[in-house]
C-alpha cells in the first residue's frame, strides 16, 4: 500500500513514528476541540433562550 | 467625499442576512473540508515519498505548514474586519473578528506544537529562540491579548473597539514573520510554498500539501461562520427573527 510495504511500516515511519503520529494527533485534537467548543456554545445559547421564553411565558 | 460600496457590502453588513445566508453555505464548506483533510491526510502520511535528509518526519508538514499558514491568515482577517469596524461602524464586521480569534489562538498552537515536535527529530530540540519561532509565539500572544481584552470590558462596543485596535497593532507581526526566514540567519527552512517561484519539492509531496492548506482552509470557514452565527444570535437576541428562530427550536 502507498510508500509503506507493510501496515507495520506504516505506523513505525521508519525511526520517526512517534513524532508524525503525535504531531497527527494533536492536530486532530485541536479540531475536534473547535468542533465541540462550537456545537456545546450553540446548545448553550439556546437553553438559555428557551429557560428565558418560558419564565415569560409563565410570568404573563 | 462619501465613497459607494457595493451592494453586499451592505447586504454582509446586516446580521441577519449574514445568518441566512451562512447557513446555506456551511453545509457545502463541511463537506469540502471533510474530504479535503481527509484526503491530504492520507495521501500525505501514506502515499507520498519520504524526505530524502529527514526521512519520514517531514511527513509532519501536511499539518504544520497550513497550521502556521492559517495562524496569519486568521490573524490578518480579524485585524482587517476590526478595521472595518472601526472605520464604517459595522456590527458584522466586529462579530467576524471576535469569532476569529479563538480560532486564530488554537490553531497557532497547533502551528507552535507541530513545529516543535518536528524539531526534535530534525534539529535535536524541541524549542529554539529563532526569529521564526518567536515570531509565532508573539502572535499566539497577541491572539490571547485579543480574547483577554475583549472579555475585560462590560460593554460589548468599547469590547470590540479595543481589540480591533490592538488587533491591528499586531498586524506589523505578519510581515515579520513571513521574512524572518530571509531577514535572520535561521534554522527554520525557507517558504514552503511562493507565489513566484515553483515549489522546490515534487509534485507527489506538494499536491497533498496542497490539498491540506484548502482543507484547513475550509474548516476555518466552518468555524468562523459558526461562531459568527452564534455571536449574531447573543448579540440581537430581542431582534424578532432571532426570537421567531428561538420559538421555533422550543
Amino acid at each position: 500500500m502507498g510508500h509503506f510495504a507493510t501496515f507495520a511500516d506504516f505506523l513505525q515511519m521508519g525511526k520517526h513514528g512517534l513524532y508524525v503520529w503525535l504531531s497527527y494527533g494533536l492536530a486532530f485534537a485541536i479540531f475536534a476541540y473547535n468542533i465541540v467548543s462550537v456545537a456545546l456554545a450553540k446548545r448553550q445559547f439556546f437553553n438559555k433562550a428557551k429557560r428565558q421564553a418560558r419564565r415569560e411565558q409563565s410570568e404573563s | 467625499m462619501k465613497i459607494k460600496l457595493p451592494q453586499w457590502f451592505y447586504q454582509l453588513a446586516s446580521p441577519r442576512w449574514f445568518y441566512e445566508f451562512s447557513g446555506k453555505l456551511l453545509p457545502w464548506f463541511a463537506i469540502a473540508a471533510f474530504v479535503l483533510l481527509i484526503t491530504g491526510s492520507v495521501w500525505g502520511l501514506a502515499f507520498a515519498p519520504e524526505d530524502y535528509q529527514q526521512g519520514n518526519s517531514f511527513r509532519i508538514i501536511y499539518v504544520h505548514v497550513p497550521a502556521s499558514i492559517l495562524a496569519q491568515s486568521c490573524y490578518m482577517l480579524m485585524a482587517i474586519a476590526g478595521a472595518i469596524g472601526l472605520i464604517w461602524k459595522m456590527k458584522m464586521a466586529h462579530i467576524v473578528a471576535k469569532s476569529c480569534a479563538t480560532f486564530g489562538a488554537s490553531i497557532a498552537v497547533m502551528s507552535l506544537a507541530t513545529g516543535a515536535i518536528w524539531g526534535k527529530p530534525t534539529w535535536g530540540a524541541w524549542w529554539v529562540w529563532d526569529a521564526r519561532l518567536t515570531a509565532m509565539l508573539v502572535l499566539f500572544f497577541l491572539y490571547v491579548g485579543v480574547i483577554a481584552l475583549h472579555s475585560a470590558f462590560e460593554n460589548t462596543q468599547s469590547a470590540d473597539k479595543a481589540s480591533a485596535v490592538l488587533s491591528l497593532v499586531g498586524l506589523v507581526n505578519i510581515p515579520i514573520i513571513k521574512y524572518s526566514v530571509e531577514w535572520w540567519n535561521t534554522l527554520h527552512q525557507g517558504a514552503t510554498f511562493k507565489v513566484t517561484e515553483k515549489p522546490a519539492m515534487p509534485p507527489e509531496m506538494w499536491i497533498p500539501l496542497l490539498i491540506m492548506v484548502l482543507g484547513f482552509y475550509c474548516f476555518f470557514a466552518v468555524i468562523l461562520m459558526q461562531r459568527a452565527r452564534i455571536e449574531v444570535l447573543q448579540r440581537e437576541k430581542k431582534a424578532s427573527w432571532v426570537q421567531e428562530i428561538i420559538q421555533q427550536s422550543l
